[in-house]
C-alpha cells in the first residue's frame, strides 16, 4: 500500500490536495494531506476496495459474517462492507455476528448499538452469548480469577464462540474490524512476548483457511484515526466505550507507544506491519500439529482445545489451569488424579456446561 | 489471546531464578534463621564467602546475590563464551575496539585487554612460543563537527580516553582519534562544509540521528582497514539490541533485523563482532562502578524523535519485567540470520585447532543457500529483491540509480525527497559511499566461486 509522501512544507493551499475543488476538511492521519470530506470517503473507500480485490478475500456467492460488537470498527466495517458489496456487485451474502460476553455496563449497551445496525444496514443478526455457549459470563469468571488473566479467557472463548455462531449461520467466512493500529500492537506483543510462531501468523490477512472459518480483515491497512473520522463524519452509530477490563491489559503498553508514534511518524503504523510481513521466521520453526479437541471436536493443537482447558479450570476451582507454561497439567486425559490431589480444589459446584456440539 | 510461552503478569524467569535461589543453601552469618529473603542472606551464592555486593537490599537482584569477585567473573565468563564460541578473536587477528567513552564500550575495552594480557603471559610463558598475541587498538570516532559539542569538552574526553588506553598496557595499544570528516579522502578544506551541508539535508530528527550513526560505522570501517585491523569490536548489549530490535520493526526494516544482531557481521570489510551481546547495560553499569572503570558521556544519550521514544519505551518495560530486554533478543535471535552472519572459515594454520573446531560447530547452519543480497549504500542493510527497482530503468542517472538502490527506509527518512535536493546530496556524500554499492556484486561472484574453485577448469571467468 503506497501512502503518500512526506508532508508537504506549505501547508497553505486552501483547497482539498485531490479534487482541488473543494475546501480540505481534515487532515488524513495517514498521510497528513489536507483533504475534503468527499474525497476522503471515496479514498476511504477505495483502499479498502483495493485491498479487498488485491488479496482476493471473497468470491461471489459467498455467505459472510461480519463479527459485530457494536463499536466504531464493526459498525464501520459492516456499513463499508454492505457499501462495497452494492458498488462493486461483490455478490455477497452478508450477516451480523455478535458475542454476549456478559459484561455489565459494556456489552449489554453496545449490543443494542448491534440490533440498531441490524435495522439500519438491513443485515440479519445473530448473538452468542458465553452463557448459553460455556454457562459463564465474563463477570462471573471475573469474579473466580480477578483481573490478571481475564484477557486470556475472553480472547479463547470468543474465537470459539464465532466459529460457532458462523457454522450456525452456515457462512463461509468471517470478516473482523482489525485494523492497523490492532495488527502493529499484536506484532510488538509477540515480540515482546517471544512467540516466534504467532509473529509468523500475526501479519495474514486471512487466516483459518485450515480450520472451520477462515477470517479475514479487510481493515488490515486502515488507521484506527481514519475509522473513528470516517464514522464521525457519517455520524454512524456506535458504541465507544472501552471493556471496563481493558485497563489492566498488557496490550495497553504496546498502546500507548503506538499512539506516540503515530503522533511522530505516521506511517510507522505501516511500517511494522510490513516489518512484521518481511520476518526471516523459517518455516520449519515448530508450528502446532493440528488435530481436534477430545472433549467438544473443535480444532485444536493439544489433545483438549483451549477453551476446554480453561472451563475445566473455571468448573473445578483451579482458575490457573491453562494459564502460564505448560506443566504436564494441562491435558485432560490420565491427570485427573494429579489435579485432585494437588490441595486446594475449591468446593464450587460444577457448572453444567452449556451444549458444546455445533 | 493464549499465550503459553510465559505469561507476562507472572515473571517467569524472574520465579524459575527465585525458586533455584532458594534451594541453595546459605550458611547464615549472625543474621536471623527466621527470615529466608534472599536479600538479607550475608554471602555470595556462588562463593559463600564474601558478601554480595549491596548488602542491605537495596541494589537489584544481582547486585544482593554476588559479591563482587563472583558478579566480574559471570560477566567475563559471558564475554569469553561468546568470544570462543563464535572465534571473534584468533592468534592472528588485529583487533579495533570501537570506544565512545559509554559504559558498554569501556567494559569492551577492559576485558578485550584482559583477555590480551592473559594471552601474552601465555606467550611469555611458553617454550615454543607457538601462539601469537592478537593486537588491539582502540578507535574514538570525533563527531565534534556534526555535534553541538564544544571543542574544549572533546579535547578533554581525548586526552581523557588517552589515558585510559595508555594504562592499559602492557601490551601497548594505539589510539586513533577519527574526526568525522575523514569520510572524505580528498583532504581539501571545503570537506567540513560538505558534511554539515550532507546533515543538515536530512530533515528528519530520526532520519538524521540514523544517518550519523551509519556515517560513525562507516568512519570505523575506513579506519579499522586503512589501519590493518582484521576485526572490529562493537560494545553492543543487550539493552541496546533490545532498542534497536524495536527499532528496526518501527522503520520498516523486518527483512534486514537479523543481520544486524548477531554475534557475527561479516558483510562489512572489517567484519563486526558482538562480545557483549548476552551482557544487560544494567550489569555492564555495576562492573564499572565496582571496578572503578571511568566512563564518559559525550553523545547524547536521549536521542529525540523515534530512538529516544524507543528506548523510553523499552525502559519503561524493563522496569514492569527485569527479564523483557532479554525476552526481546532472544525472540528476535530466532529469526534466520544471513549467511554474512558467520565468520568464513579460518584457513591459517597458526589458528589452533580446538579454535577450529569450535568455529565449525558454532558456525550457524545457513538455511538456504547463499542468495545474492543487495546491500542499501546508506546503511547496508540487505534489501528485499521486491522493494528494487527492475534493472535499466534508471540507469542514466546515477543519483538516481543510487536513491533506487537504497532501502525503502533510507529512502523515506534520509534522503531528501525531491530531485534536485537528491542531487545535491549525492553530490555531496563521500566517494567510499558511493562507489562501495558497486563492490557488493563482486563479492557475491567471489563467494560463490570459492564454493566451485575446485572444479573450474578454466582461471578465466570468460567463456573460452
Amino acid at each position: 500500500m503506497e501512502e503518500g509522501n512526506k508532508i508537504p512544507k506549505s501547508a497553505s493551499s486552501r483547497l482539498c490536495c485531490r479534487c482541488n475543488e473543494r475546501k480540505p476538511a481534515l487532515k488524513r492521519p495517514k498521510t497528513l494531506e489536507q483533504i475534503c470530506r468527499k474525497c476522503f470517503y471515496e479514498v476511504f473507500e477505495e483502499e479498502i476496495h483495493q485491498v479487498i480485490v488485491g488479496n482476493q478475500l471473497f468470491k461471489a456467492g459467498e455467505r459472510v459474517a461480519i463479527g459485530a460488537s457494536g463499536g466504531k470498527d464493526s459498525t464501520v466495517l459492516a456499513y463499508v462492507m454492505s457499501e462495497l458489496n452494492r458498488r462493486h456487485n461483490y455478490g455477497l451474502d452478508l450477516f451480523l455476528l455478535s458475542v454476549d460476553e456478559g459484561i455489565t455496563g459494556y456489552r449489554d449497551d453496545s449490543l443494542e448499538t448491534v440490533k440498531r445496525n441490524e435495522v439500519q444496514y438491513g443485515l440479519p443478526l445473530k448473538i452468542v452469548s458465553y452463557k448459553e455457549l460455556y454457562g459463564w459470563t465474563m463477570d462471573e469468571i471475573v469474579k473466580v480469577i480477578g483481573l490478571k488473566n481475564n484477557c486470556t479467557f475472553c480472547g479463547v472463548f470468543r474465537r470459539q464462540a464465532l466459529d460457532r455462531g458462523a457454522a450456525y449461520l452456515k457462512v463461509d467466512k468471517l470478516v473482523t474490524g482489525h485494523n492497523a493500529d490492532d495488527i502493529a500492537e499484536t506484532v510488538l506483543l509477540n515480540i515482546l512476548r517471544g512467540d516466534v510462531a504467532r509473529l509468523s501468523r500475526c501479519t495474514s490477512i486471512t487466516t483459518g483457511e485450515d480450520g472451520p472459518i477462515p477470517r479475514c480483515k479487510p481493515f488490515k491497512y486502515t488507521y484506527e484515526k481514519e475509522i473513528v473520522m470516517y464514522a464521525y463524519f457519517k455520524k454512524l452509530d456506535y458504541f465507544s466505550t472501552e471493556c471496563i477490563y481493558s485497563p489492566n491489559a498488557y496490550r495497553g503498553f504496546a498502546r500507548e507507544f503506538i499512539k506516540d508514534l503515530e503522533r511522530i511518524r505516521p506511517r510507522a503504523i505501516v511500517d511494522i506491519i510490513k516489518s512484521g510481513e518481511n520476518f526471516r521466521i523459517s518455516t520449519s520453526t515448530k508450528m502446532p500439529e493440528q488435530g481436534t479437541c477430545e472433549r467438544c471436536g473443535y480444532i485444536s493443537s493439544q489433545k483438549w482445545c483451549k477453551a476446554c482447558v480453561l472451563l475445566e479450570g473455571l468448573n473445578r476451582g483451579l482458575p490457573k489451569l491453562g494459564i502460564g507454561r505448560s506443566r504436564g497439567l494441562e491435558n485432560g486425559n490420565g491427570n485427573r488424579k494429579d489435579m485432585e490431589q494437588n490441595g486446594d480444589v475449591r468446593s464450587i459446584e460444577s457448572k453444567q456446561c452449556g451444549s458444546l456440539d455445533f | 489471546m493464549a499465550c503459553n510461552s510465559g505469561n507476562c503478569q507472572s515473571n517467569c524467569s524472574q520465579n524459575e531464578q527465585v525458586a533455584q535461589d532458594d534451594s541453595i543453601p546459605a550458611p547464615t552469618t549472625g543474621s536471623d534463621d527466621g527470615a529466608n529473603n534472599q536479600q538479607q542472606q550475608g554471602v555470595c551464592l556462588k562463593c559463600k564467602v564474601s558478601p554480595p555486593i549491596s548488602s542491605g537490599g537495596g541494589g537489584s537482584g544481582d547486585e544482593a546475590r554476588f559479591c563482587g569477585d563472583c558478579f566480574r567473573t559471570n560477566l567475563f565468563g559471558k564475554f569469553r563464551l561468546a568470544v570462543t564460541s563464535h572465534a571473534m578473536i584468533t592468534p592472528s587477528d588485529n583487533v579495533l575496539v570501537a570506544f565512545s567513552g559509554g559504559v558498554a564500550s569501556r567494559v569492551a575495552l577492559q576485558f578485550v585487554h584482559d583477555m590480551q594480557q592473559r594471552a601474552q603471559r601465555n606467550y611469555e610463558a611458553s617454550k615454543d612460543r607457538s601462539l601469537p598475541v592478537f593486537g588491539v587498538g582502540v578507535a574514538f570516532v570525533d563527531e565534534s563537527t556534526v555535534c553541538s559539542i564544544s571543542n574544549d569538552e572533546v579535547e578533554e574526553a581525548i586526552q581523557e580516553m588517552k589515558s585510559t588506553v595508555l594504562e592499559l598496557a602492557p601490551p601497548v595499544k594505539q589510539f586513533h582519534v577519527v574526526p568525522s570528516v575523514s569520510l572524505y579522502s580528498s583532504g581539501s578544506s571545503d570537506e567540513k562544509d560538505r558534511l554539515m551541508k550532507l546533515i543538515g539535508a536530512v530533515d528528519d530528527v530520526t532520519g538524521k540521528d540514523d544517518f550519523l550513526m551509519h556515517l560513525r560505522m562507516w568512519a570505523l570501517q575506513k579506519v579499522a582497514s586503512e589501519n590493518g585491523y582484521t576485526k572490529l569490536v562493537l560494545g553492543l548489549c543487550t539493552s541496546k539490541i533490545a532498542c534497536h530490535v524495536i527499532a528496526a520493526t518501527v522503520k520498516g526494516q523486518g527483512y534486514s533485523l537479523s543481520a544486524d544482531i548477531q554475534y557475527v557481521d561479516a558483510r562489512w570489510q572489517v567484519p563486526i563482532v558482538l562480545p557483549l551481546r548476552d551482557c544487560t547495560a544494567q550489569e555492564l553499569n555495576i562492573l564499572c562502578r565496582i571496578d572503578g572503570l571511568k566512563t564518559l558521556q559525550l553523545v547524547n544519550d536521549h536521542p529525540s524523535g523515534i530512538n529516544g521514544l524507543i528506548s523510553s519505551f523499552v525502559r519503561l518495560l524493563q522496569e514492569e519485567n527485569p527479564s523483557r530486554e532479554s525476552t526481546i533478543v532472544r525472540t528476535a535471535g530466532k529469526l534466520t540470520p544471513f549467511h554474512f552472519n558467520r565468520l568464513p572459515e579460518i584457513n591459517d594454520s597458526s589458528v589452533p585447532l580446538a579454535t577450529l573446531r569450535r568455529q565449525k560447530r558454532y558456525n550457524l547452519k545457513p538455511q538456504e543457500s547463499i542468495s545474492s543480497e543487495s546491500f542499501c549504500p546508506i546503511c547496508n542493510s540487505p534489501v528485499i529483491n521486491s522493494d528494487l527497482p527492475s534493472c535499466g530503468s534508471l540507469k542514466p542517472f546515477k543519483f538516481r540509480e543510487f536513491a533506487a538502490s537504497c532501502c525503502p527506509s533510507c529512502q523515506f527518512q534520509i534522503l531528501p525527497q525531491d530531485q534536485s535536493s537528491m542531487k545535491e546530496f549525492y553530490s555531496l556524500l563521500p566517494e567510499g559511499l558511493v562507489s562501495r554499492s558497486k563492490h557488493k556484486d563482486n563479492d557475491n561472484l567471489d563467494m560463490l566461486r570459492e564454493q566451485v574453485q575446485d572444479c573450474l577448469l578454466s582461471n578465466s571467468d570468460d567463456e573460452t
